[in-house]
Parts: C-alpha cells; structure tokens; sequence
C-alpha cells in the first residue's frame, strides 16, 4: 500500500519547524509503524536527503522510547499499544497521517519527532524509589505482600514512562505517570514506609518541571499504552493531601 | 504559606470543594424556585423568608468567598496548563485519545456561567425592589421581578442557554471533583459518574421548567 505523510521537521530545540510531506510507497500489511519510517528513511538516505528521526529503542512495546502522535492520538489509533508495536495493517491504502511529536512545554523538541523527556527523570529521582541497604537478595517470604496488592502493585508498575499521558492530555499534565509511580510503591510494604515525603517530592518535582494540572478528562488513560487506571490519580491526590496536612 | 498548599493537585482540591459546595447550593436554589409552580405569592413568600434568615447575610457572603475561590484557583490553574503547551497539535485526536466535550471545555463554560451570573445577581438579586402585601406582611415581589424576563424572548433564551451550560459544567464537575479529592472506588466511582450526570439532569430541568412555563404557558 501507499500512504501519503506529513511528517514534522524541526532542527533544534530552538528553532522553528515545520511539515514535510513525504510518500511511503510499496508499505507492507506486516510492517510495524517504525519499520514503515525506517523504509522511508532509506529512501530520504539515498536521494541525499536527511532522514525523520525518531525515537526508538526495543521495538516490542516495554522500553517507551517510541513517541509520536500520528493523526492526533499518541502512539497511533490502535488502543492499549505503543507506536512500535502498531502494525500497517491498521492503516488503508490512499490514507493520509500526520506525524507530531509530544508536544508539551517540559518535553522541548531535540530534533523531529524526538522529544527530551529527562524531566521525567527527575521526576523518579525526586522519590520514585525505596531506600533499602544493598546485599544479599532477602529471602522472599519474610515480607508477605497479599495477592490484590501485588497485582495492583504490579498493574501500575507496567507504565513504561512514555509520556503518551502529557501527550494527550490538553493540559500536558504528568499526573498519570507520576500517580502510577506514586500508587506502584505505595501498595507494597518496602514502599509504604517513604510514601508520604515521596509523593510531595514527586508531585513537587512534577510542578517544578512546568506540566500542566489534572482536570480529570481521561485522555490520558484513553492512550496509555499500558492502560494505567484512573485510579492511581485518585490514589496519588488522597496521599497527597493527607501528607501535606500530616508535615506542616 | 507552606509551599506544599500551592502545588496543583492540591489547588484542584479546594477548586473540587468548592465546586461541590456550589452545587449543594444550586440545588437548593433550583428546588426554592420550584414555589413558582405553587403560585406567586408562595413564590414571593418563599423569598421573603428565605432573606429574613438570621444568618443570611453571612451565608451569602460565605457563598461568596467559596465562588470567588473557585474561580480565582481556576483561573491560575488555567494559565498555567496553558503554559504547559504553548504550542498545540496540527490535527485534533481522531480515535482514542477523545475526552468528551464537556469535560475539555470546563473553563470556557465558567467563563459563561459567570457573565450570567453577574447580570443575574444585578437584575433580580440586587434589581428593582417592588413590593406587595401578602397576607398582612410587606415582602419582595420577586414573581413581578422575573414575569417581564422570562417574557421577553431574548432574555428568556439567554437565560435557558445559560443552565444548559450550567448543566454541562455540573455534569462533569461533580464527579471530577471526587476524582480530584482523591475518592475512588471500584464500585461507586461509576455510580458517582452517573449521579453526576442525573444531578446535572435534575438540576437544569428544574431550571428551565419557570422560564419556559412562563413563556409558553403563563397568562397573567
Ligand atoms: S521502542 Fe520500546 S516501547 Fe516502542
């Protein structure tokens, strides 16, 4: 199949860009979303020209290097996957798709479709882990964790940090991320202890970084690759507030 | 003030809470208006008591506060996503990443909602003050207030236009405002949703029922 691109440019972070339209001839059913972009590339190559770039690192939907918004959703149309695991067939011969970057103040353009998402980062540095003494893995049964809040525990850990959330959201808010950290560590034993400077440091450092805030429209969830709930925004508000009343 | 107080979840906290206190009283008043249908003088009767409460003044000022909280955290809020994005997509989300309507428009519906507010607290809450005698007592003619206003067209439409978004607003705030107070259960979080949209239903229903009866039906 052929399909008919519009593809942004834009060379630095500071400079102003723009859309390329591009043709994506002989596109394969079978091809995932990049490996469609790889073979325009090496076209753009061999006519002299400089290829897309974008960001991508396992190709199998766990890593959440890939980003783009193709025709206005995060990671494509298909629901519940990343942009590397959508495949053409998803696509029909003759379709016209525009391709974006993240777009949001904290996520500024590096070049094309790339995004530098390192306040994401620092939003983890800032609490998005447990302090425990290094050694000998501990025996495993010594701290029961019941079935529910492992599972829940588990479903919040699945977020692979994307930022398809800020994406979508019309507020670029980083709620959705921070709260699935947030709720992932507080529903386990080894995380509850350091819960509440936690998530006033990370929703702190989530300030800080100059996202947007929540107003509850669910885009976010709506894209999320990994299909993160809701809920754990609920969750994060709640101890939120209970530990910024409980430490001042 | 402790820097935690400013961070946003916590501003849309108070903005939650006073948005559910808000619609604790737009349901009162809603029901309150209802005593049109009894007759006029309930109608008059039912506000003259209302304003003679002993607190009156000081819930009113108390709504007050609570009004100006809402939007005044709301405004900053406002800029400050918008500061978020400062430059927008090419094309809208066509497949899944649409949230409804109602929900992406909150602030621009606020900013309607609040012009009608203004122009009704200076036609009828501080508008012209006639009165009538109703079984010996002097009180406020507020039926006579109102019958020329839902009588003209023009200001008939306004007025419904403007619960219909009420209406859009309360639909999704009453729920979001759970959301953002951190309340959230597997089971009555969708009721919640439900009940914010059969809330929002009642409450411009019992609206728009005194305008349009007044325009359509009423013969004085
Ligand atoms: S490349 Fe790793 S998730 Fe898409």
């Amino acid at each position: 199949m052929n399909l008919k691109l519009k593809v942004w440019k834009q060379e630095g972070p500071d400079t102003k860009g723009y859309f390329k339209n591009l043709e994506a001839k002989e596109v394969s059913p079978d091809m995932s979303f990049l490996e469609m972009l790889d073979v325009v590339n090496q076209d753009l190559i061999k006519k002299g020209d400089e290829p897309i770039a974008f960001d991508h690192d396992c190709r199998e939907g766990i890593c959440g290097s890939c980003s783009m918004v193709v025709n206005g959703d995060p990671h494509g149309p298909e629901k519940a996957v990343t942009v590397c695991q959508l495949h053409m067939r998803k696509f029909k011969d003759g379709d016209s798709l525009v391709i974006e970057p993240w777009r949001a103040k904290a996520f500024p353009i590096v070049k094309d479709l790339i995004t530098d998402r390192s306040a994401f980062d620092r939003i983890i540095q800032a609490g998005g882990y447990i302090s425990v003494n290094t050694g000998n893995a501990p025996e495993a049964n010594s701290i029961p964790v019941p079935k529910v809040k492992a599972d829940a525990a588990f479903q919040d850990a699945t977020c692979i940090g994307c930022g398809a959330c800020v994406a979508a959201c019309k507020n670029a808010s980083a709620m959705l991320f921070t709260a699935a950290k947030i709720s992932h560590l507080e529903a386990l034993p080894q995380g509850k202890v350091e819960s509440q400077t936690r998530v006033l440091n990370m929703i702190g450092q989530m300030d800080k970084e100059k996202f947007g805030a929540c107003t509850n429209t669910g885009a976010c969830s709506a894209v999320c690759p990994k299909e993160i709930s809701l809920k754990t925004i609920a969750k994060a508000n709640s101890l939120f507030r209970k530990a910024a009343i409980q430490k001042s | 003030m402790n820097q935690v107080f400013c961070r946003t979840p916590f501003l849309k906290q108070l903005v939650g809470l006073a948005g559910l206190a808000l619609s604790g009283f737009v349901l009162s008043h809603m029901l309150g208006n209802l005593y049109l249908f009894k007759s006029p003088e309930a109608y008059n009767l039912y506000g003259h008591k209302l304003m003679s409460l002993p607190g009156f003044i000081i819930i009113e000022w108390g709504l007050f506060a609570v009004f100006l909280l809402h939007i005044f955290l709301t405004i900053y809020l406002v800029i400050q996503n918008k500061k978020a994005r400062p430059k927008g997509y090419a094309v809208s989300p066509k497949k899944k990443a649409k949230a409804s309507l109602a929900s992406k428009s909150m602030q621009y519906q606020g900013v309607l909602i609040l012009f009608f507010l203004i122009w009704h607290l200076i036609t009828l809450r501080y508008g012209s003050y006639n009165t009538v005698m109703i079984d010996g007592k002097e009180v406020r003619d507020l039926f006579g207030l109102i019958l020329p206003i839902f009588k003209n067209p023009i200001l008939m439409s306004f007025y419904v236009i403007s619960i219909l978004l009420l209406g859009t607003h309360l639909s999704h705030g009453f729920s979001s405002s759970f959301q953002s107070l951190g309340f959230y259960h597997e089971k009555y979080t969708p009721l919640i949703k439900k009940l914010g949209v059969v809330y929002a239903w009642v409450v411009t229903l019992g609206f728009l029922s005194q305008p349009l009866y007044i325009y359509f039906f009423y013969k004085a």
